[in-house]
């Protein structure tokens, strides 16, 4: 695959929280852990050595359990929170070198973000609530209102204008805040575990929206989760995130063929692989095979009933209407399994 | 050396006296220097006081219930509320304590306005930079605990006796509530909701008058009607300087043993209470019609 300039790109990024935490990166630097920083320094390590590049147009998921530092590294992005060291950079722009109007245009103009908790402003209806960025951009208010309704039909929300977000369920309230945050046309969008506050049901149609929308839309979403998954679901790419650390950030069928440790490999273990691992992850060099042509994108559930029909238990691996691989029960079958080892291959 | 321990190694009274001389002395030649000039910076104040004052007690009484009505009205829509000032003035009329009563309410209404015009803006200031607020909180502090014959003092050797000295005693009394309850108000507001203005781009100005404020309304209208309710409490001290209204008869109660007097006054001042905590705690709630649905 070949990388254009990356939209977003954090380089060696490092956050401490305490009181002198210049001091503490020095220790940090020099190999202490986040525990050890805590017992003898009295300083929380929240990011140790950040190193991403964020694709434009696509879904970059940013995965970890609680206090992994998945909020943190977030609001770096748009400067909710100033690194302790590090670089950050949106379309080959410096944000840290931003003075505070410039920094306040990338939020205006060029990043909007949704939040866990929803953060909609209680006294305004979900009509003034989607225009609140159009507002801030100074758009003039027939427009906004044009605008913000626009939006609030695509996710589903029409006839509910006057409403309070009081009123309204989770999920409506998510809505409302994915609509705001679409409706300033940012091309970046910040999503911190967007979807976790809301019921699995509701969580997964959530999920199809927010597809749907991308599909049209290409924006760079930054989605964090720390929920598998959602995160293989909609994730183009993921980074794993570790005591403020990232472990593995790759595409999603790479981390669950090739997890990068034993961390990993334990939070993939309960994931149900038939639904997730794909056809193009586990297929060989194309070699002669008796059974009906599989899409490289086939998961296995869906190419089961195609490798037990083959006579020889081979299937070829189509991209379009291109041979790209042979794949075999056997292999198949294999790959139900999580891997055992850190690093193991099943290619 | 027990002598030392048993009575208290004061000052001597002679050195007492020539410190509190001299204090005395320093104020007085303070007051006489600018006393005049503080009075014309007053003086706007006074003659809109008094103007006032004079357009509440000169107009046809039935026209002045009437605006009171409407003015109820307009910031309860209840017409138990409405309905019950309209009794209780035309009581407060028959009972003869209309001039008084008229005198006091302009008065509390002017130290009102004054106190949240002040007031509010010190609260956001607090609210804003937490060195105000560690500066403020021990002042207001003082002005909440202090007897308020205490201050009295420099406040009527500066500016004598009269409606203005009343007025500034009035309004350091009143003025606390507000000024503490727009700065917890605008503290309280929830960091997510203030995030996402953030997140968004909102200038500090955005972030003030589209969330901070409209969010903390309900305390700050919990200030106001504090210091409306401490204003009215301090009518009878006011009189003491020289304020009209319905302090004064009650004065004349405590000082000749009148004790229907004392009581008829004092509870038009009551009545007075009752009327401005129902409009001013219904009007707080009808602007915040959103949080009657239940969810948060
Ligand atoms: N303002 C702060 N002061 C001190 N420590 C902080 C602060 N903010 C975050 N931390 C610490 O930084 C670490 C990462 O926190 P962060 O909120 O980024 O985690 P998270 O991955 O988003 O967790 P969650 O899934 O619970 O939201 C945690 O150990 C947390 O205690
Ligand atoms: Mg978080």
């Amino acid at each position: 695959m070949t990388e254009e300039e990356p939209k977003v790109r954090i380089k060696s990024l490092y956050k401490i929280f305490g009181d002198t935490p210049k001091v503490a990166l020095s220790h940090v630097q020099a190999g202490m852990s986040k525990s050890e920083l805590l017992e003898q320094k009295g300083h929380v390590l929240g990011l140790r050595d950040i190193n991403l590049d964020i694709p434009g147009r696509k879904i970059q998921v940013i995965m970890g359990l609680s206090g992994s530092g998945k909020s943190t590294l977030i609001r770096h992005l748009n400067r909710l929170i100033e690194p302790t060291s590090g670089e950050i950079w949106v379309d080959g722009e410096d944000v840290l070198a931003m003075n505070d109007k410039a920094l306040r245009d990338l939020r205006r103009f060029r990043m909007s973000m949704v939040f866990q908790k929803f953060g909609l402003l209680p006294h305004r209806t979900v009509q003034e609530n989607v225009e609140y960025g159009l507002g801030i951009q100074d758009v003039d208010q027939g427009e906004a209102a044009e605008r913000a309704k626009k939006w609030i039909d695509r996710v589903g929300l029409a006839g509910f204008e006057g409403h309070y977000p009081g009123q309204l369920s989770g999920g409506m309230q998510q809505r409302v805040g994915l609509a705001r945050a679409l409706a300033t046309d940012a091309e970046i969008l910040l999503m911190d575990e967007a979807f976790s506050a809301l019921d699995p049901l509701i969580r997964t149609d959530m999920q199809t929206i927010l597809l749907e929308l991308q599909e049209e839309l290409h924006k760079t979403i930054i989605f964090i989760t720390h929920d598998l998954d959602e995160a293989l679901r909609i994730g183009d790419r993921i980074a794993i995130l570790r005591d403020g650390e990232i472990i593995q950030a790759s595409d999603p069928q790479d981390i669950l063929m090739n997890p990068a440790d034993a961390y990993i490999t334990d939070f993939i273990k309960d994931v149900n692989r038939a639904k997730v691992v794909r056809m193009r992850s586990i297929m060989g060099p194309a070699a002669p095979a008796q059974g009906a042509p599989v899409a490289v994108s086939d998961t296995i559930e869906e190419a089961l009933q195609k490798l037990h029909a083959a006579p020889d238990g081979c299937c070829p691996v189509m991209a379009g209407d291109e041979i790209r691989g042979t794949v075999g029960i056997d292999a198949a079958i294999q790959a139900l399994k999580a891997p055992a080892a850190a690093g193991a291959h099943y290619s | 050396m027990l002598d030392f321990l048993s009575e208290f190694p004061s000052l001597g009274r002679r050195d007492l006296s020539a410190l509190r001389q001299w204090i005395d002395e320093g104020f007085r030649t303070f007051s006489r220097a600018y006393g005049e000039q503080l009075e014309a910076f007053f003086n706007p104040l006074l003659r809109f006081l008094v103007w006032f004052q004079d357009l509440l007690t000169d107009a046809p009484w039935p026209l002045v219930i009437l605006a009171i009505a409407a003015l109820t009205w307009f910031g309860a829509r209840s017409w138990k509320i409405t309905g019950g000032t309209i009794v209780a003035f035309l009581l407060i009329g028959i009972f003869d304590m209309w001039e008084d009563t008229m005198a006091t309410l302009a008065m509390i209404s002017v130290a009102t306005v004054l106190c949240i015009a002040i007031g509010i803006p010190l609260g956001i200031l607090m609210a804003r930079w937490d060195r105000a607020q560690s500066v403020i909180t021990p002042i207001l502090d003082v002005m909440q605990t202090i007897p308020s014959f205490v201050y009295l003092i420099p406040v009527v050797m500066l500016l004598g006796i009269g409606k203005v000295p009343g007025l500034l005693a009035v309004c350091i009394y009143a003025i606390p509530p507000i000024v503490r309850l727009t700065n917890l108000g605008i503290r309280l507001v929830d960091r997510e909701v203030m995030e996402a203005a953030e997140a968004f781009g909102a200038s500090y100005r955005q972030k003030l008058w589209g969330v901070q404020i409209p969010l903390a309304l309900p305390n700050i209208f919990a200030g106001v009607n504090q210091t409306i309710m401490m204003a009215l409490s301090m009518v009878v001290i006011a009189s003491m300087i020289g304020v009209q209204g319905l302090g004064v008869p009650v004065l004349r109660a405590i000082s000749n043993q009148y004790l229907a007097l004392g009581l008829m006054n004092g509870l038009a001042i009551v009545a007075l209470a009752i009327i401005f905590d129902r409009v001013s705690q219904t009007y707080g709630k009808r602007l915040q019609a959103y949080r009657e649905t239940g969810r948060d």
